[in-house]
Protein backbone atom coordinates (compact mmCIF):
# COMPACT_ATOMS: atom_id res chain seq x y z
CA UNK A 1 0.00 0.00 0.00
CA UNK A 2 1.32 3.46 -0.90
CA UNK A 3 1.35 6.00 1.92
CA UNK A 4 0.43 9.67 1.67
CA UNK A 5 0.91 12.12 4.56
CA UNK A 6 -1.56 14.97 4.39
CA UNK A 7 0.44 17.03 6.86
CA UNK A 8 3.35 17.23 4.46
CA UNK A 9 1.59 17.08 1.08
CA UNK A 10 -1.61 19.01 1.78
CA UNK A 11 -5.06 18.19 0.41
CA UNK A 12 -4.36 19.44 -3.08
CA UNK A 13 -1.06 17.58 -3.22
CA UNK A 14 -2.67 14.31 -2.22
CA UNK A 15 -5.64 14.67 -4.52
CA UNK A 16 -3.37 15.56 -7.44
CA UNK A 17 -1.29 12.43 -6.80
CA UNK A 18 -4.44 10.31 -6.99
CA UNK A 19 -5.80 12.14 -10.06
CA UNK A 20 -2.49 11.71 -11.88
CA UNK A 21 -2.58 7.92 -11.77
CA UNK A 22 -3.26 6.25 -15.11
CA UNK A 23 -6.58 4.36 -15.32
CA UNK A 24 -4.79 1.02 -15.67
CA UNK A 25 -2.34 1.63 -12.83
CA UNK A 26 -1.20 -1.24 -10.64
CA UNK A 27 -0.77 1.18 -7.74
CA UNK A 28 -4.36 0.85 -6.63
CA UNK A 29 -3.98 0.81 -2.85
CA UNK A 30 -3.36 4.07 -1.02
CA UNK A 31 -3.34 5.09 2.63
CA UNK A 32 -3.75 8.69 3.75
CA UNK A 33 -2.34 9.65 7.18
CA UNK A 34 -2.96 12.77 9.30
CA UNK A 35 -6.16 13.97 7.61
CA UNK A 36 -6.59 16.58 10.43
CA UNK A 37 -10.24 17.17 9.56
CA UNK A 38 -9.33 18.86 6.29
CA UNK A 39 -11.92 19.29 3.54
CA UNK A 40 -12.33 17.60 0.17
CA UNK A 41 -9.99 14.70 0.91
CA UNK A 42 -10.00 12.05 -1.84
CA UNK A 43 -12.90 13.60 -3.70
CA UNK A 44 -13.26 13.54 -7.46
CA UNK A 45 -11.52 10.17 -7.76
CA UNK A 46 -12.12 8.65 -11.18
CA UNK A 47 -10.86 5.10 -11.31
CA UNK A 48 -10.80 1.77 -9.47
CA UNK A 49 -8.55 2.87 -6.59
CA UNK A 50 -8.78 1.64 -3.00
CA UNK A 51 -8.03 4.49 -0.60
CA UNK A 52 -8.00 4.25 3.20
CA UNK A 53 -7.94 7.38 5.36
CA UNK A 54 -6.67 6.97 8.91
CA UNK A 55 -8.27 9.64 11.09
CA UNK A 56 -11.17 12.10 11.00
CA UNK A 57 -11.97 13.93 7.78
CA UNK A 58 -13.62 17.32 7.21
CA UNK A 59 -16.28 18.39 4.72
CA UNK A 60 -17.03 16.84 1.31
CA UNK A 61 -14.76 13.80 1.65
CA UNK A 62 -15.14 11.38 -1.26
CA UNK A 63 -17.51 13.69 -3.14
CA UNK A 64 -18.19 12.99 -6.82
CA UNK A 65 -16.13 9.78 -6.75
CA UNK A 66 -16.46 7.28 -9.58
CA UNK A 67 -15.44 3.61 -9.36
CA UNK A 68 -13.17 4.12 -6.33
CA UNK A 69 -13.43 2.49 -2.90
CA UNK A 70 -12.79 4.88 -0.03
CA UNK A 71 -12.65 3.79 3.61
CA UNK A 72 -12.39 6.35 6.42
CA UNK A 73 -11.21 5.01 9.77
CA UNK A 74 -12.71 7.89 11.70
CA UNK A 75 -15.58 10.38 11.59
CA UNK A 76 -16.59 12.43 8.56
CA UNK A 77 -17.67 16.06 8.35
CA UNK A 78 -20.46 17.69 6.37
CA UNK A 79 -21.40 16.37 2.92
CA UNK A 80 -19.43 13.13 2.85
CA UNK A 81 -19.78 11.32 -0.51
CA UNK A 82 -21.74 14.26 -1.86
CA UNK A 83 -22.83 13.55 -5.42
CA UNK A 84 -21.21 10.11 -5.37
CA UNK A 85 -21.37 8.65 -8.90
CA UNK A 86 -20.39 5.02 -8.27
CA UNK A 87 -18.08 2.88 -6.16
CA UNK A 88 -18.02 2.83 -2.38
CA UNK A 89 -17.48 5.22 0.51
CA UNK A 90 -17.30 3.55 3.92
CA UNK A 91 -17.19 5.66 7.09
CA UNK A 92 -16.22 3.63 10.13
CA UNK A 93 -17.30 6.35 12.56
CA UNK A 94 -20.12 8.93 12.45
CA UNK A 95 -20.96 11.35 9.67
CA UNK A 96 -22.09 14.95 9.92
CA UNK A 97 -24.89 16.71 8.03
CA UNK A 98 -25.93 16.02 4.44
CA UNK A 99 -24.15 12.68 4.07
CA UNK A 100 -24.57 11.31 0.54
CA UNK A 101 -26.36 14.47 -0.60
CA UNK A 102 -27.44 14.39 -4.27
CA UNK A 103 -25.62 11.06 -4.75
CA UNK A 104 -26.19 9.57 -8.20
CA UNK A 105 -24.98 6.04 -7.60
CA UNK A 106 -22.63 3.83 -5.63
CA UNK A 107 -22.86 2.87 -1.97
CA UNK A 108 -22.26 4.94 1.15
CA UNK A 109 -21.91 3.00 4.40
CA UNK A 110 -21.78 4.79 7.74
CA UNK A 111 -21.14 2.43 10.63
CA UNK A 112 -22.10 5.02 13.25
CA UNK A 113 -24.74 7.76 13.22
CA UNK A 114 -25.42 10.28 10.50
CA UNK A 115 -26.62 13.77 11.31
CA UNK A 116 -29.41 15.83 9.77
CA UNK A 117 -30.30 15.81 6.07
CA UNK A 118 -28.70 12.43 5.36
CA UNK A 119 -29.45 11.53 1.74
CA UNK A 120 -30.92 14.93 0.92
CA UNK A 121 -31.92 15.00 -2.75
CA UNK A 122 -30.38 11.57 -3.35
CA UNK A 123 -30.62 10.57 -7.00
CA UNK A 124 -29.72 6.88 -7.07
CA UNK A 125 -27.14 6.36 -4.34
CA UNK A 126 -27.63 3.60 -1.76
CA UNK A 127 -26.91 4.61 1.83
CA UNK A 128 -26.67 2.24 4.80
CA UNK A 129 -26.43 3.83 8.23
CA UNK A 130 -25.59 1.52 11.13
CA UNK A 131 -26.85 4.02 13.71
CA UNK A 132 -29.45 6.77 13.52
CA UNK A 133 -30.06 9.69 11.17
CA UNK A 134 -31.03 13.25 12.11
CA UNK A 135 -33.91 15.46 11.04
CA UNK A 136 -34.88 16.13 7.41
CA UNK A 137 -33.14 13.01 6.14
CA UNK A 138 -33.99 11.98 2.56
CA UNK A 139 -35.50 15.42 1.93
CA UNK A 140 -36.62 15.52 -1.72
CA UNK A 141 -35.00 12.14 -2.26
CA UNK A 142 -35.48 11.06 -5.87
CA UNK A 143 -34.00 7.60 -6.33
CA UNK A 144 -31.95 5.01 -4.46
CA UNK A 145 -32.23 3.39 -1.04
CA UNK A 146 -31.65 4.78 2.44
CA UNK A 147 -31.29 2.09 5.11
CA UNK A 148 -31.28 3.19 8.75
CA UNK A 149 -30.55 0.52 11.35
CA UNK A 150 -31.26 2.93 14.24
CA UNK A 151 -33.84 5.72 14.50
CA UNK A 152 -34.75 8.55 12.15
CA UNK A 153 -35.25 12.17 13.23
CA UNK A 154 -38.13 14.52 12.42
CA UNK A 155 -39.55 15.01 8.93
CA UNK A 156 -38.10 11.89 7.36
CA UNK A 157 -38.54 11.88 3.58
CA UNK A 158 -40.14 15.30 3.30
CA UNK A 159 -41.28 15.97 -0.29
CA UNK A 160 -39.83 12.63 -1.36
CA UNK A 161 -40.01 11.39 -4.96
CA UNK A 162 -39.11 7.76 -5.71
CA UNK A 163 -36.40 6.77 -3.23
CA UNK A 164 -37.01 3.91 -0.81
CA UNK A 165 -36.43 4.40 2.90
CA UNK A 166 -35.98 1.48 5.31
CA UNK A 167 -35.86 2.18 9.04
CA UNK A 168 -35.43 -0.40 11.78
CA UNK A 169 -35.95 1.85 14.79
CA UNK A 170 -38.34 4.69 15.57
CA UNK A 171 -39.21 7.47 13.17
CA UNK A 172 -39.71 10.76 15.05
CA UNK A 173 -42.04 12.03 12.33
CA UNK A 174 -42.61 11.68 8.60
CA UNK A 175 -42.28 14.69 6.32
CA UNK A 176 -44.88 15.92 3.85
CA UNK A 177 -46.03 13.25 1.37
CA UNK A 178 -43.90 10.52 2.99
CA UNK A 179 -45.88 7.45 4.08
CA UNK A 180 -45.25 3.95 5.36
CA UNK A 181 -45.55 1.32 2.66
CA UNK A 182 -45.84 -2.46 2.47
CA UNK A 183 -42.63 -4.44 2.59
CA UNK A 184 -42.88 -6.82 -0.35
CA UNK A 185 -40.52 -9.67 -1.29
CA UNK A 186 -38.54 -7.52 -3.70
CA UNK A 187 -37.96 -4.95 -0.96
CA UNK A 188 -36.81 -7.59 1.51
CA UNK A 189 -34.40 -8.92 -1.11
CA UNK A 190 -33.06 -5.42 -1.88
CA UNK A 191 -32.65 -4.66 1.79
CA UNK A 192 -30.93 -8.00 2.51
CA UNK A 193 -28.46 -7.31 -0.32
CA UNK A 194 -27.63 -3.83 1.04
CA UNK A 195 -27.27 -5.02 4.65
CA UNK A 196 -25.03 -7.81 3.45
CA UNK A 197 -22.81 -5.36 1.55
CA UNK A 198 -22.49 -3.28 4.71
CA UNK A 199 -21.58 -6.47 6.61
CA UNK A 200 -24.53 -6.05 8.93
CA UNK A 201 -26.44 -8.86 10.61
CA UNK A 202 -29.76 -6.99 11.06
CA UNK A 203 -32.80 -8.98 9.97
CA UNK A 204 -34.57 -7.27 7.02
CA UNK A 205 -37.92 -8.33 8.48
CA UNK A 206 -37.40 -5.94 11.40
CA UNK A 207 -37.40 -2.91 9.11
CA UNK A 208 -40.28 -0.76 7.91
CA UNK A 209 -40.43 0.81 4.51
CA UNK A 210 -41.33 4.43 3.75
CA UNK A 211 -41.77 6.21 0.47
CA UNK A 212 -43.70 8.79 -1.48
CA UNK A 213 -47.50 9.00 -1.41
CA UNK A 214 -47.04 10.72 -4.80
CA UNK A 215 -49.61 13.37 -3.96
CA UNK A 216 -47.26 16.31 -3.85
CA UNK A 217 -45.10 16.25 -6.91
CA UNK A 218 -47.76 15.86 -9.56
CA UNK A 219 -50.01 18.80 -10.23
CA UNK A 220 -53.46 17.87 -9.00
CA UNK A 221 -56.30 19.84 -10.51
CA UNK A 222 -58.41 19.27 -7.40
CA UNK A 223 -55.84 21.30 -5.48
CA UNK A 224 -55.67 24.15 -7.99
CA UNK A 225 -56.99 26.59 -5.41
CA UNK A 226 -54.05 25.86 -3.15
CA UNK A 227 -51.44 27.02 -5.65
CA UNK B 1 -20.12 32.38 7.42
CA UNK B 2 -18.08 32.70 10.59
CA UNK B 3 -15.93 30.47 12.75
CA UNK B 4 -16.45 29.72 16.41
CA UNK B 5 -13.97 28.02 18.71
CA UNK B 6 -13.95 27.28 22.41
CA UNK B 7 -11.57 25.44 24.71
CA UNK B 8 -12.20 24.55 28.34
CA UNK B 9 -9.40 22.90 30.28
CA UNK B 10 -10.44 20.12 32.64
CA UNK B 11 -6.83 19.41 33.59
CA UNK B 12 -5.45 22.40 35.59
CA UNK B 13 -1.88 21.43 34.60
CA UNK B 14 -2.64 22.61 31.07
CA UNK B 15 -3.67 26.13 32.14
CA UNK B 16 -0.26 27.69 31.40
CA UNK B 17 -0.64 26.48 27.81
CA UNK B 18 -4.19 27.76 27.17
CA UNK B 19 -3.15 30.51 24.73
CA UNK B 20 -0.71 28.27 22.88
CA UNK B 21 -3.24 25.41 22.56
CA UNK B 22 -5.95 27.77 21.32
CA UNK B 23 -3.86 29.58 18.70
CA UNK B 24 -3.95 26.91 15.95
CA UNK B 25 -7.68 26.43 16.62
CA UNK B 26 -8.63 30.02 15.88
CA UNK B 27 -6.14 30.34 13.01
CA UNK B 28 -7.59 27.21 11.39
CA UNK B 29 -10.91 29.10 11.21
CA UNK B 30 -9.36 32.01 9.27
CA UNK B 31 -11.00 31.18 5.97
CA UNK B 32 -14.40 31.09 7.67
CA UNK B 33 -13.85 34.63 8.96
CA UNK B 34 -10.95 36.74 7.71
CA UNK B 35 -12.63 40.11 8.47
CA UNK B 36 -12.10 40.29 12.19
CA UNK B 37 -11.42 38.13 15.20
CA UNK B 38 -11.92 38.19 18.91
CA UNK B 39 -11.45 36.14 22.03
CA UNK B 40 -12.75 36.06 25.56
CA UNK B 41 -10.22 34.59 27.95
CA UNK B 42 -10.92 33.71 31.55
CA UNK B 43 -7.86 34.36 33.73
CA UNK B 44 -6.45 36.25 36.73
CA UNK B 45 -9.62 36.57 38.82
CA UNK B 46 -9.79 39.82 40.77
CA UNK B 47 -10.84 40.22 44.42
CA UNK B 48 -14.51 40.07 45.37
CA UNK B 49 -14.75 43.83 45.90
CA UNK B 50 -13.07 44.56 42.58
CA UNK B 51 -14.33 44.59 39.02
CA UNK B 52 -12.30 44.00 35.89
CA UNK B 53 -13.18 45.90 32.70
CA UNK B 54 -11.98 45.23 29.18
CA UNK B 55 -11.84 48.61 27.44
CA UNK B 56 -11.12 49.42 23.80
CA UNK B 57 -10.32 52.55 21.84
CA UNK B 58 -9.77 52.98 18.09
CA UNK B 59 -6.52 54.87 18.77
CA UNK B 60 -3.79 52.39 19.76
CA UNK B 61 -1.89 55.28 21.38
CA UNK B 62 -4.76 56.31 23.63
CA UNK B 63 -3.67 57.75 26.95
CA UNK B 64 -5.01 55.09 29.32
CA UNK B 65 -3.04 56.60 32.23
CA UNK B 66 -5.48 59.49 32.10
CA UNK B 67 -8.37 57.07 32.54
CA UNK B 68 -6.64 55.44 35.50
CA UNK B 69 -5.82 58.64 37.41
CA UNK B 70 -9.08 60.33 36.44
CA UNK B 71 -11.19 57.45 37.70
CA UNK B 72 -9.22 57.20 40.97
CA UNK B 73 -9.66 60.88 41.63
CA UNK B 74 -13.30 61.17 40.66
CA UNK B 75 -14.58 58.06 42.44
CA UNK B 76 -11.99 58.01 45.25
CA UNK B 77 -11.08 54.46 44.43
CA UNK B 78 -8.11 52.35 43.42
CA UNK B 79 -7.63 51.65 39.74
CA UNK B 80 -4.91 49.93 37.74
CA UNK B 81 -4.72 49.77 34.00
CA UNK B 82 -2.75 47.38 31.81
CA UNK B 83 -2.54 48.24 28.14
CA UNK B 84 -2.74 45.32 25.71
CA UNK B 85 -2.84 46.27 22.02
CA UNK B 86 -5.53 48.91 21.56
CA UNK B 87 -7.41 47.48 24.54
CA UNK B 88 -6.72 47.77 28.22
CA UNK B 89 -7.67 45.85 31.32
CA UNK B 90 -8.92 48.12 34.08
CA UNK B 91 -9.18 46.71 37.61
CA UNK B 92 -10.90 48.89 40.17
CA UNK B 93 -12.72 48.67 43.48
CA UNK B 94 -15.19 51.33 42.35
CA UNK B 95 -18.83 50.33 41.91
CA UNK B 96 -19.33 48.94 38.38
CA UNK B 97 -22.20 51.27 37.46
CA UNK B 98 -20.39 54.34 38.74
CA UNK B 99 -17.26 53.46 36.78
CA UNK B 100 -19.23 52.92 33.56
CA UNK B 101 -21.08 56.21 34.05
CA UNK B 102 -17.81 58.08 34.62
CA UNK B 103 -16.21 56.49 31.53
CA UNK B 104 -19.26 57.44 29.48
CA UNK B 105 -19.09 61.05 30.60
CA UNK B 106 -15.32 61.61 30.44
CA UNK B 107 -14.08 59.16 27.82
CA UNK B 108 -17.05 58.70 25.48
CA UNK B 109 -14.88 57.11 22.74
CA UNK B 110 -13.79 54.33 25.07
CA UNK B 111 -15.88 51.20 24.61
CA UNK B 112 -16.53 48.82 27.49
CA UNK B 113 -16.24 45.45 25.73
CA UNK B 114 -16.50 43.26 28.80
CA UNK B 115 -16.65 43.23 32.57
CA UNK B 116 -16.66 40.83 35.48
CA UNK B 117 -14.17 39.11 37.76
CA UNK B 118 -12.25 36.88 35.36
CA UNK B 119 -13.27 37.66 31.78
CA UNK B 120 -11.04 39.64 29.41
CA UNK B 121 -12.30 40.37 25.89
CA UNK B 122 -10.07 41.35 22.97
CA UNK B 123 -11.36 41.91 19.45
CA UNK B 124 -10.21 43.70 16.37
CA UNK B 125 -10.56 43.82 12.59
CA UNK B 126 -7.99 41.85 10.61
CA UNK B 127 -6.82 38.29 10.20
CA UNK B 128 -7.11 36.07 13.27
CA UNK B 129 -3.33 35.48 13.34
CA UNK B 130 -2.66 39.23 13.47
CA UNK B 131 -5.32 39.83 16.10
CA UNK B 132 -3.95 36.98 18.21
CA UNK B 133 -0.43 38.41 18.09
CA UNK B 134 -1.61 41.93 18.81
CA UNK B 135 -3.04 40.95 22.17
CA UNK B 136 -0.12 38.72 23.28
CA UNK B 137 -2.33 35.67 23.51
CA UNK B 138 0.35 33.09 22.63
CA UNK B 139 1.62 33.00 26.16
CA UNK B 140 -1.76 33.51 27.83
CA UNK B 141 -2.62 31.34 30.80
CA UNK B 142 -6.17 30.70 31.90
CA UNK B 143 -8.96 28.22 32.49
CA UNK B 144 -10.96 28.61 29.30
CA UNK B 145 -11.20 30.71 26.19
CA UNK B 146 -13.68 31.26 23.39
CA UNK B 147 -13.03 32.88 20.06
CA UNK B 148 -14.63 34.02 16.85
CA UNK B 149 -13.51 34.68 13.30
CA UNK B 150 -15.94 36.89 11.41
CA UNK B 151 -17.08 37.07 7.83
CA UNK B 152 -19.51 39.97 8.08
CA UNK B 153 -22.96 39.54 6.55
CA UNK B 154 -25.41 41.65 8.57
CA UNK B 155 -23.40 44.78 9.35
CA UNK B 156 -20.12 46.60 8.78
CA UNK B 157 -16.64 45.26 9.46
CA UNK B 158 -15.67 47.25 12.55
CA UNK B 159 -14.03 46.48 15.86
CA UNK B 160 -17.30 47.25 17.63
CA UNK B 161 -19.11 44.79 15.35
CA UNK B 162 -16.61 42.04 16.10
CA UNK B 163 -17.36 39.24 18.51
CA UNK B 164 -17.43 38.31 21.39
CA UNK B 165 -20.21 40.50 22.75
CA UNK B 166 -20.51 40.89 26.51
CA UNK B 167 -23.83 39.80 28.00
CA UNK B 168 -23.25 40.58 31.67
CA UNK B 169 -20.68 39.91 34.36
CA UNK B 170 -18.15 37.36 33.06
CA UNK B 171 -20.54 36.41 30.26
CA UNK B 172 -20.10 36.79 26.54
CA UNK B 173 -21.52 35.49 23.31
CA UNK B 174 -20.12 34.52 19.92
CA UNK B 175 -22.36 33.70 16.98
CA UNK B 176 -22.20 31.94 13.66
CA UNK B 177 -25.24 32.69 11.53
CA UNK B 178 -27.61 35.56 10.99
CA UNK B 179 -30.73 36.72 12.79
CA UNK B 180 -33.70 37.89 10.77
CA UNK B 181 -35.75 39.63 13.46
CA UNK B 182 -32.96 41.68 15.04
CA UNK B 183 -34.35 45.10 14.03
CA UNK B 184 -37.68 44.63 15.76
CA UNK B 185 -36.04 42.91 18.73
CA UNK B 186 -33.57 45.82 19.07
CA UNK B 187 -36.46 48.28 19.23
CA UNK B 188 -38.23 46.18 21.85
CA UNK B 189 -35.06 45.92 23.93
CA UNK B 190 -34.44 49.68 23.63
CA UNK B 191 -37.86 50.21 25.19
CA UNK B 192 -36.68 47.97 28.04
CA UNK B 193 -33.71 50.29 28.54
CA UNK B 194 -30.98 48.32 26.74
CA UNK B 195 -28.37 50.32 24.83
CA UNK B 196 -26.67 49.42 21.56
CA UNK B 197 -23.33 50.40 20.03
CA UNK B 198 -23.87 48.92 16.54
CA UNK B 199 -26.44 47.73 13.98
CA UNK B 200 -25.11 44.21 14.46
CA UNK B 201 -27.52 41.26 14.83
CA UNK B 202 -25.35 39.44 17.38
CA UNK B 203 -25.29 42.48 19.62
CA UNK B 204 -29.07 42.16 19.77
CA UNK B 205 -28.81 38.51 20.79
CA UNK B 206 -26.26 39.50 23.46
CA UNK B 207 -28.50 42.32 24.72
CA UNK B 208 -31.44 39.90 24.78
CA UNK B 209 -29.44 37.49 26.97
CA UNK B 210 -28.30 40.35 29.22
CA UNK B 211 -31.88 41.54 29.60
CA UNK B 212 -33.10 38.03 30.44
CA UNK B 213 -30.30 37.42 32.95
CA UNK B 214 -30.90 40.80 34.63
CA UNK B 215 -34.54 39.78 34.97
CA UNK B 216 -33.45 36.80 37.05
CA UNK B 217 -33.32 34.04 34.43
CA UNK B 218 -30.59 31.43 34.69
CA UNK B 219 -28.31 31.11 31.67
CA UNK B 220 -30.14 27.94 30.64
CA UNK B 221 -33.52 29.69 30.90
CA UNK B 222 -32.24 32.67 28.92
CA UNK B 223 -31.00 30.37 26.16
CA UNK B 224 -34.26 28.39 26.17
CA UNK B 225 -36.26 31.62 25.80
CA UNK B 226 -33.87 32.66 23.04
CA UNK B 227 -34.85 29.61 21.01
CA UNK B 228 -38.42 30.99 21.06
CA UNK B 229 -37.65 34.66 20.50
CA UNK B 230 -34.64 34.76 18.18
CA UNK B 231 -35.53 34.08 14.56
CA UNK B 232 -32.78 33.08 12.18
CA UNK B 233 -29.81 30.79 11.84
CA UNK B 234 -27.41 30.46 14.70
CA UNK B 235 -24.94 28.47 16.62
CA UNK B 236 -24.15 30.35 19.82
CA UNK B 237 -21.22 29.76 22.12
CA UNK B 238 -21.61 31.49 25.48
CA UNK B 239 -18.61 31.98 27.74
CA UNK B 240 -19.35 31.88 31.47
CA UNK B 241 -17.22 32.45 34.58
CA UNK B 242 -16.55 28.75 34.93
CA UNK B 243 -17.19 27.19 31.54
CA UNK B 244 -19.23 27.58 28.40
CA UNK B 245 -22.60 26.80 26.86
CA UNK B 246 -23.55 25.86 23.29
CA UNK B 247 -26.90 26.10 21.54
CA UNK B 248 -27.99 25.73 17.91
CA UNK B 249 -31.24 26.86 16.29
CA UNK B 250 -33.94 24.20 15.68
CA UNK B 251 -32.97 23.75 12.00
CA UNK B 252 -29.28 23.49 12.88
CA UNK B 253 -27.74 24.30 9.52
CA UNK B 254 -24.87 26.25 11.07
CA UNK B 255 -22.20 23.67 11.73
CA UNK B 256 -20.94 22.76 15.16
CA UNK B 257 -18.88 19.94 16.58
CA UNK B 258 -17.80 19.15 20.10
CA UNK B 259 -15.02 16.98 21.47
CA UNK B 260 -14.02 15.89 24.95
CA UNK B 261 -11.08 14.09 26.51
CA UNK B 262 -10.01 13.69 30.16
CA UNK B 263 -8.00 16.91 29.72
CA UNK B 264 -10.27 19.28 27.82
CA UNK B 265 -13.61 20.07 26.21
CA UNK B 266 -13.57 21.83 22.85
CA UNK B 267 -16.22 23.26 20.56
CA UNK B 268 -15.71 24.47 17.02
CA UNK B 269 -17.57 25.20 13.82
CA UNK B 270 -15.47 22.56 12.11
CA UNK B 271 -13.50 19.60 13.44
CA UNK B 272 -10.29 20.75 11.73
CA UNK B 273 -9.97 23.43 14.42
CA UNK B 274 -10.10 20.77 17.13
CA UNK B 275 -7.74 18.42 15.25
CA UNK B 276 -4.75 20.43 16.52
CA UNK B 277 -5.39 19.60 20.18
CA UNK B 278 -3.38 16.83 21.85
CA UNK B 279 -5.44 13.63 21.92
CA UNK B 280 -8.04 14.90 19.42
CA UNK B 281 -7.82 11.69 17.37
CA UNK B 282 -9.11 9.64 20.29
CA UNK B 283 -11.48 12.23 21.76
CA UNK B 284 -15.18 11.63 22.15
CA UNK B 285 -16.56 13.66 19.24
CA UNK B 286 -20.19 14.56 18.62
CA UNK B 287 -22.45 17.08 17.01
CA UNK B 288 -24.69 19.18 19.25
CA UNK B 289 -28.38 18.45 18.61
CA UNK B 290 -30.66 21.23 17.37
CA UNK B 291 -32.43 23.39 19.99
CA UNK B 292 -30.55 21.66 22.79
CA UNK B 293 -28.48 23.46 25.39
CA UNK B 294 -25.10 22.05 26.34
CA UNK B 295 -23.13 23.47 29.27
CA UNK B 296 -19.80 22.91 30.94
CA UNK B 297 -18.75 24.23 34.31
CA UNK B 298 -22.12 24.02 36.03
CA UNK B 299 -22.95 27.70 35.63
CA UNK B 300 -26.41 27.07 34.18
Amino acid sequence: MNELDLKTEGVTGINQRLYGLPKNTNERHWAIRNPMGQHAIACGLDGPLHVEVHGHVGFYCGGMNKDAELVVHGHAGVGVAENLMSGLVWIKGNASESAGATGNGGLLIIDGDASSRCGISMKGIDIVVGGSVGHMSAFMAQRGNLVVCGDAGDALGDSIYEARLYVKGKVASLGADCVEKDMREEHLADLARLLDRAQRTDNPKNFRRYGSARKLYNFNVDHADAY
Amino acid sequence: MCGIVGLYLKNPKLQPKLGAMFKPMIIEMTNRGPDSAGVAIYRNPVKKNQVKFSLAHDDAGYDWKKVETGLEKALKCDATIKKIGNHCILVTNAKENAAVKWLDAHHPDVRVVGSGHTIEIFKEVGLPANVYDKFDLDEAKGTHIIGHTRMATESAVTTAGSHPFATGADLCLVHNGSLSNHNRLRENLRREGMEFQTENDTEVAAAYMTWKLRGGATLKEALEDGIEDLDGFYTFLVGTADGFAVVRDPIACKHAVMAETDDWVAMATEYRAIAHLPGADDAKIWEPEPATIYTWGGHA
